[in-house]
């Protein structure tokens, strides 16, 4: 059966999928998104149509987020658009690296190689700051990140003491060097292009990091910034076919839904008890890129299967882990106010 | 799908990111009637209230 000349069962699959990355984007505020681009590669898409297809549904959920943050007055529309110029310059760069390497047959093994190294880093820097009781990282939660919205990290202090003209002045109330805007800016950028992702997880820490934007002011100008950077990404990718909306249709149908559950279920569950899951997950990605590219290295056709079974099995535990402590929440929640109100 | 096989260049780029973008703003209006809608409800159920 087909619905628009695609398989229902594809686009069943994609909104399932969609749907736990969904939850996972809400609930964590990051990261569900890149984990599309390696599904994409391992279920045997071109690199083109993975990168493509993955940067336009990061678009399409930023574009969601930011109709949702967009009552909060955290972003800062000067900083947005001086991130959003070297942001397209960098998308232009990765996009011609990746055209290059696809040029020369090594595109898939690159990103591939770049990704495993990305999600492996990440996933190893979450899990152990969350077995040891540290941060994990930055939250998108604004509300939560309030307290930390004066102390600006010492790299950030040292890097605003740089009077490299012109210097802007940015909401917090301090001044910063146009051209380490713009250098970040372009960083991220690089990635966007290069790997299919929005670039939010290593922007957004590195404008606070980095340019000492307060934590709120970094969260809404990354999501205002994304919407910007995803759009031309995919559009750049579009203009050659490459992005495919059989993909990203029910993939961002799924993931809406699943990021109102998940957003939901932050004010019901502690985000340390789940955060060792997410950088679990992470791992589990990694491991999946790198499955799949031995596999196809050695010709064994299984490990593609193991490896696509190693990713979905990843978002499936961490999401439903999630859902599990929401609803024994809201039960434990109940039981516990049951005896007041029977007094 | 959606019959955007004859566009090429700009023209298929400029529809294919539409779709994406008018798909956003339906996703977040009606998905936020739903939730409105039903969130409370959802939430009884499982509370078993």
């Amino acid at each position: 059966m087909e619905v628009l000349g695609v398989a229902v069962e594809l686009l069943a699959m994609f909104t399932g999928f969609g749907l736990l990355i969904g939850i996972l984007f809400g609930f964590f505020g990051m990261g569900g998104s890149f984990l599309v681009t390696p599904a994409l590669l391992v279920m045997g898409y071109d690199a083109n149509v993975a990168v493509g297809s993955g940067l336009a549904f990061v678009f399409g959920t930023s574009v969601i987020a930011t109709l949702k943050h967009r009552d909060l007055g955290q972003v800062d529309y000067k900083l947005g658009v001086l991130m959003i110029a070297g942001t397209t310059g960098g998308i232009e760069v990765g996009k011609i690296g990746l055209e290059y390497l696809q040029h020369i047959g090594l595109a898939d093994s690159v990103v591939s190689i770049a990704y495993v190294g990305l999600l492996g880093s990440i996933g190893a820097f979450v899990t152990y700051t969350a077995t040891t009781g540290g941060g994990g990282g930055l939250s998108h939660d604004v509300a939560a990140s309030d307290d930390d919205a004066d102390d600006i990290p010492p790299i950030a202090r040292k890097i605003q003491s740089f009077h490299v003209p012109p210097m802007i002045s940015v909401r917090g109330g301090f001044t910063v060097s146009l051209w380490m805007v713009l250098a970040v800016a372009f960083a991220t950028g690089l990635l966007s292009g290069f790997l299919g992702v929005g670039g939010g997880f290593i922007r957004m820490p590195a404008l606070f990091y980095l340019v000492g934007v307060p934590v709120p002011v970094a969260v809404g100008t990354d999501l205002f910034e994304i919407v910007f950077s995803g759009g031309i990404g995919s559009f750049l990718y579009a203009q050659s076919g490459a992005v495919d909306l059989s993909i990203v249709v029910p993939l961002l149908a799924g993931s809406a839904l699943g990021a109102r559950i998940g957003a939901g279920a932050t004010s019901l569950v502690d985000e340390d008890d789940i955060k060792v899951y997410f950088g679990v997950m992470l791992l589990l990605g990694a491991l999946a890129v790198a499955v799949r590219q031995v596999g196809g290295y050695l010709g064994v056709e299984v490990l593609d299967v193991v490896s696509l079974v190693i990713i979905l099995g990843a978002a499936l535990l961490v999401s439903g882990a999630v859902l599990v402590s929401s609803v024994r929440e809201l039960r434990t929640d109940t039981d516990t106010s049951e005896p007041a109100s029977a007094d | 799908m959606f019959g955007l096989e004859s566009l090429d260049g700009n023209a298929l780029a400029a529809a294919l990111i539409g779709l994406v973008l008018a798909e956003a703003i339906v996703l977040y209006v009606g998905y936020g009637l739903l939730e409105s809608a039903l969130s409370e409800r959802l939430s009884e159920l499982i509370r078993g209230v």
